[in-house]
């Protein structure tokens, strides 16, 4: 045996890691320590940052990658994989992400965009990217850039789960509406959601994305969890609902077990019990900024 | 015949597929009861942490060495490896393995995502090539000698067998190629 043929950055390998995560729990971690805690939890990887979305709302201003140096601390601290942010068309920011090993890049809404028109060209990079979508068209826009893996926003920080049932079920629901469509209207879909026409005709054909999808922007406990992944959903991210609640190990852990067993009401009961208090929260219409309707 | 998935996270849903396709019923299995309905298991790849916490949570953990030091056919691919090892280095701290197999592994000893990677395999009785999918891939670093090597990546091996245990460091299940699950499946026939 040799090393003749061995190819990395493919299509295959940047998509299997997703496949990997599936049925899981992304948590969002500041330090060290929180991603051991998360490790410990049975998080299945951990999103590096500075400030978890609840912060970025509140402290405003303008929100950029990390420190290299903090996500090669937490790349250290644990064995499940990486993800770290770069804001919307930053390629330089994706770069530098990418050549300290982290091993998938959030293209987030999260972060302030860098650029109003264009995302980052993720074919160019071996690591794999996930991005946002609102609702269908976004989500196939993304996966024309290189997207391995798409993630409905929903409004991140908030810690309510309403925006991010919105997003998807518009994504699962145009899904379902295209696949009972006949082929000419198929370039109607296509225009109405400013989506390429392969990737509109593939979804038809298949009755899916051609990348997983899994949910964030919201997720605060088990039975959130639960909901989403009944929706749809193949696993879930928690950003600030884990470490802006009063206990977050064993609601971190309640979270993986509601991921798990989310079609099995009474495990959702018992893991429920005595998690302590979950994160505030904010209504919808008290909020300035929407982050989910950063990106094009 | 009816074959478990563990479902308890990662990659089960293309295990599922790949039964269908050779015309086997599968079984998601995330429970004791999912379990004690399946005549063999299939461990998906995913992340071995999270999976052994789950694993020891719904009691399968225990259930599943008893079964399987009772002949049960068990195949287990990249997490699934790590999980029916004899030790791993590199995992969590506090991280159980199942010793099902005498084999030692490192966790991610083929480096993170970036250097994942696929390259085509001999697998002992395989005519062509199979397609190997290594993703943050376990390293084997022993082998005990009960153990048959059935490929091997650079002199290491990548699969083995010990009686009715069947281990892979990459994943069949991402290769678009059933011959490894129907080669499972004739061992589970004649169990």
């Amino acid at each position: 045996m040799d090393e003749l043929n061995r190819d990395t950055g493919t299509r295959l390998v940047k998509r299997g890691l997703a496949e990997m995560l599936k049925g899981g729990v992304i948590m969002d971690v500041v330090d060290a320590d929180q991603a051991k805690i998360a490790e410990d939890a049975g998080a299945t990887a951990v999103m590096a940052l500075e400030r978890v979305p609840a912060d970025i709302r509140r402290d405003g201003g303008v929100a950029r990658m990390s420190d290299p140096e903090m996500i090669e601390e937490i790349k250290n601290a644990v064995t499940v994989p990486v993800m770290a942010k770069a804001r919307i068309g930053h390629f330089a920011e994706a770069q530098v992400l990418q050549s300290i090993g982290v091993d998938y890049i959030d293209e987030s809404e999260v972060l302030t965009p860098a650029d109003e028109a264009h995302h980052i060209d993720k074919w160019k990079f071996d690591a794999p990217f996930v991005c946002g979508a609102t609702n269908l068209g976004e989500a196939l826009r993304r996966i024309s850039e290189g997207a391995c893996l798409i993630r409905s926003k929903g409004e991140a920080g908030t810690g309510n789960i309403v925006e991010a049932v919105r997003h998807l079920r518009s994504i699962l629901g145009d899904i379902g509406r295209i696949s009972q469509a006949d082929s000419a209207e198929l370039f109607d879909w296509a225009k109405q959601l400013q989506a390429p026409l392969p990737l509109v005709q593939e979804v038809s054909e298949t009755g899916e994305l051609p990348v997983p999808i899994f949910c964030a922007g919201g997720i605060a406990t088990p039975a959130d969890a639960s909901l989403v992944m009944q929706l749809g959903a193949q696993a879930v991210f928690v950003g600030s609902g884990i470490f802006k609640s009063e206990d977050p190990a064993p609601r971190a852990r309640a979270i993986v077990e509601a991921t798990t067993n989310y079609l099995d009401p009474s495990i959702l009961a018992k893991v429920s019990r005595k998690l302590g208090e979950p994160m505030t929260g904010i209504e919808m219409d008290s909020i300035e900024t929407r982050l989910a309707e950063r990106g094009w | 015949m009816k074959v478990g998935v563990l479902a308890l996270q990662g990659a089960f849903k293309l295990h599922v597929q790949a039964l269908k396709r050779l015309g086997v019923e599968a079984i998601e299995v995330r429970t004791l009861e999912n379990f004690e309905a399946s005549q063999a298991l299939i461990i998906p790849g995913g992340e071995s942490t999270t999976m052994s916490f789950l694993l020891e949570s719904s009691g399968i953990f225990e259930a599943l060495q008893e079964r399987s030091n009772n002949g049960m056919p068990i195949l287990g691919t990249c997490a699934g490896m790590i999980l029916l090892s004899s030790k791993i280095t590199d995992g969590r701290n506090d991280q159980k393995p199942l010793k099902l197999i005498d084999i030692e592994v490192r966790r991610n000893g083929y480096g993170r995502q970036i250097d994942s990677f696929e390259s085509d395999l001999m697998i002992k009785g395989f005519e062509n090539f199979f397609k190997g999918v290594f993703i943050r891939a376990p390293l084997v670093e022993s082998v005990g000698e009960n153990v048959d090597v059935l490929a091997e990546l650079n002199g290491q091996p990548i699969m083995c067998r010990q009686e009715s245990t069947i281990v892979t460091s990459f994943h069949p299940e991402l290769a678009d190629d059933d011959r490894i699950h129907a080669e499972f499946l004739e061992m589970v026939s004649n169990s």
